[in-house]
């Protein structure tokens, strides 16, 4: 009896075992170029992903294409409001190789990290989409190596808020606004802040302070270049800030709406954020400066400041079976039509240069002229397929400076050093 | 010879039954199967969810993540590593170099002495807190169920929900400053960063503490009590002496859940610091580190993932054998007089 039992156990355990290995050896031999180029004449209905549709956009959009389209529906298929979410379940879908994501929207920070990984079919040949309306930074956070891989859809860039009461005129360059300071001092308010706390904000802002004053992450292959005169002068210029006191103490825990709601409370003068403030300051309750602020491009070192790219690109899966539908849509949703659409519905800021300049939407949207300068002279963050290593790299040191923990020298050393261990190839 | 007086060879059966064989714990061969018919769909379900997922990240951990290959620009499958995922947690090995500040690697150490921090810090605040809540909770006072269920309340709450509610009142314009009055920088200073998780952590995990202190309490017989008055003992003394001793079972068994839960503590700090405060890592646990990797290399993160298991599993190791975590063995001992 008992050895009977010692065997049916051992049997089970073996049994476990054995599934286990196979289970975990699986892998499957299919090889990348031969799946992006699979489908591409094929039609048929396709599923559109895409986070939390906040402003709804999205379903009026593809209500209107699938009366159009009949045969050819678009499904859609909407993730968590969080982007940390909807990257990993992208990551996942991927990895599983599935058919059911045709058109995914992508952050224009992924789009490099997925088309390394050989998931995005390259947007030339039969799949190439036009250009030429679109803005050119834009199109650079959708191109790697040279070739595009998705299509811009939305854009965003960097609005320097500032109180139009207390400031006549508002500063062109960072040296104007720190003298500007003083007027905060007499008023007793604070003078600037962004998004410093340690999150992807905090990368926006470093990376926007080091490109305003003429240095760059990376350089033009990938490589760290960070441990520049040119990149520690702009890193200087906010760690000066916070030394005087012209950055309030408490705004190294700022968010965006942290730094909303403290410029809404008329508590500082300048601030940085993104374009979906104007609209809240102008008519929420408690917005104690309705009438009294204006906007401007974000001031550099030498003139206007280089705002760092927001914004979502379009972008079709190689696993897709449906590819040429799928760059239909690509094409829709690039169209003048749409791109007004997002920008009157949605408050999203259009990919389209001469949407800018339409009379109808800057009606809409009055900081429209403010904001094409701004994403006129803006800069993506590093497009390297690496970006979480370094977003990581980036927003570690630049908080360790701001707090006075190291040196800029240090962290700037520290930050090459970092990048570069997180762009090798180990 | 008459049958009347002959003793039978053998006292027959009344009833011409065969004898049912018992084994210990009374069950006989025929239950045994069909525990196994039963039992056995349950164990191979729970082994392809755990175990497949516990083999299959040691095996990862000893493959190397996705490199880029220079030519093409392309990610390509990363060979066989050794060991080298393991060096580059505990050896700081970034390929040829120590991890230089603001690489994941660098933060292993830290993020060790956090997690251990924060373990202690919250086991002990919680076991003390708790075992007072529990001595009230046993006591016998109108409205006893009302109070019993109001102390539940925080541990209740989904521990994201907390950790939002924490995250505004610990705001640098929140309700916490506003009342002490000073403006502290709970989210950025190092220190303070801490204990902001050390408090939300207490305040949400006592009540399960305490509940399982009382279960311990609850088997203490009153007449104990009742004999050690009469013996003229103070309350102080029934508490060290008749208390803690024969609550010792229960409550080194919620030490024990605790400590584990606390080693693997991940929602409360990713919701509200994000690993963050002093000059960038001071609250950063093993398991946020975890999830930081995924997004850079699933590998790397099994590894790490199979030395926070070892970790675990050599404390709860070192609870079961040595402190006698043990609930059962422990009390029937007790009551059996073997152990005081």
């Amino acid at each position: 009896m008992k050895n009977t039992r010692e065997k049916m156990r051992l049997a089970s355990v073996a049994g476990v075992a054995v599934i286990g290995l196979a289970l975990a050896g699986c892998s499957s031999g299919s090889s990348a170029s031969d799946d992006a180029k699979t489908g591409q004449d094929s039609r048929g209905p396709i599923t559109y992903v895409q986070g939390k549709d906040n402003s709804n956009v999205v379903r009026p959009l593809i209500a209107k294409w699938n009366k159009a389209h009949p045969d050819e529906k678009v499904t859609f298929k909407e993730q968590s409001d969080q982007a940390d979410q909807q990257h990993d379940d992208l990551v996942q879908h991927f990895q599983a190789k599935d058919d059911g994501y045709d058109v995914v929207d992508v952050d224009v920070v992924w789009t490099a990290e997925f088309a390394a990984k050989s998931w995005l079919t390259p947007l030339t040949g039969d799949m190439a989409i036009d250009t030429s309306k679109l803005l050119p930074s834009t199109v650079k956070t959708a191109t790697y190596n040279d070739t595009l891989y998705a299509a811009p859809q939305t854009s965003d860039g960097a609005l320097l808020y500032y109180r139009k009461d207390l400031v006549k005129t508002p500063p062109t360059t960072w040296a104007e606004m720190m003298k500007d300071c003083s007027i905060a001092k007499d008023a007793g308010i604070g003078c600037y802040a962004g998004q410093f706390a340690k999150y992807e904000g905090l990368t926006v802002n470093a990376s926007e302070a080091v490109n305003g004053s003429g240095g760059s992450i990376l350089n033009a292959k990938g490589a760290p270049d960070v441990d520049t005169s040119k990149a520690k002068a702009g890193l200087q210029n906010l760690v000066d800030a916070f030394k005087d006191g012209n950055i309030p103490a408490e705004a190294i825990t700022y968010q965006e709406e942290q730094g909303r709601t403290a410029f809404e409370d008329g508590k500082l003068l300048f601030l940085r954020n993104w374009p979906y403030v104007y609209n809240l300051a102008k008519t929420d309750g408690s917005s104690k400066v309705k009438d009294t602020f204006g906007i401007a491009p974000i001031p550099g070192a030498d003139g206007v400041g280089a705002s760092t790219l927001g914004g979502h690109n379009a972008a079709i899966s190689v696993y897709s079976k449906h590819k040429a539908t799928a760059h239909d849509f690509l094409e829709f949703l690039i169209s003048n039509d749409t791109q007004k659409f997002f920008a009157t519905q949605g408050s999203l800021a259009p990919v389209v240069g001469d949407l800018y300049t339409d009379s109808e939407l800057t009606a809409k949207l009055p900081y429209l002229p403010t904001l094409l300068e701004s994403i006129k002279s803006a800069e993506p963050r590093p497009v390297t397929p690496f970006y979480p290593a370094v977003t990581k790299a980036i927003q570690d040191n630049t908080y360790a400076a701001l707090k006075g923990s190291k040196s800029v020298d240090e962290a700037m050393k520290d930050m090459d050093a970092a990048l570069k261990s997180a762009t090798s190839s180990n | 010879m008459s049958a009347a007086t002959e003793i039978p060879a053998a006292i027959p059966n009344p009833q011409g039954l065969e004898p049912r064989k018992r084994r210990k714990g009374g069950l006989n061969a025929e239950h045994g199967r069909w525990a196994v018919y039963l039992i056995g769909p349950t164990i191979l379900l729970l082994a392809i969810v755990i175990g497949y997922p516990v083999v299959s990240a040691v095996i990862q951990s000893f493959q190397l993540d996705a490199g880029l290959d220079k030519a093409t620009g392309l990610f390509v499958a990363g060979g066989f590593a050794g060991v080298t995922n393991y060096v580059h947690w505990l050896g700081q090995r970034c390929g040829d170099v120590t991890c230089p500040p603001g690489s994941l690697g660098s933060q292993f150490w830290v993020a060790f002495g956090n997690t251990f921090f924060f373990t202690v810090v919250t086991v002990v605040l919680e076991t003390v807190i708790g075992l007072w809540m529990a001595i009230i909770m046993n006591r016998n006072f109108k409205g006893r169920a009302l109070v019993r269920a109001a102390i539940l309340v925080p541990w209740a709450i989904p521990t994201a929900v907390t950790a939002k509610l924490w995250y505004f009142i610990f705001d640098a314009n929140g309700v916490l400053n506003h009342v002490i009055g000073h403006q502290v920088l709970w989210f950025s200073d190092e220190w303070a960063s801490r204990f902001a998780i050390v408090i939300a952590d207490t305040w949400k995990t006592t009540p399960f503490m305490a509940l399982l202190i009382l279960a311990g309490l609850q088997l203490i017989p009153d007449e104990v009590y009742e004999a050690s008055k009469m013996d003229g003992a103070s309350t102080m003394q029934r508490f060290l002496l008749i208390t803690l001793p024969l609550v010792r079972p229960a409550l080194m068994v919620a030490v024990l859940f605790r400590v584990l839960d606390a080693l693997r503590i991940y929602d409360l700090i990713a919701i509200m610091t994000g690993g963050g405060g002093g000059s960038g890592n001071a609250t950063v646990s093993l398991s946020v580190l975890v999830v930081d990797q995924i997004r850079q290399g699933f590998n790397a993160a099994s590894a790490l993932s199979t030395i926070t298991f070892v970790i675990v599993f050599l404390v709860a190791f070192v609870f079961v054998r040595f402190l006698g975590a043990n609930v059962v063995q422990t009390q029937a001992a007790q009551q059996k007089g073997e152990l005081k």
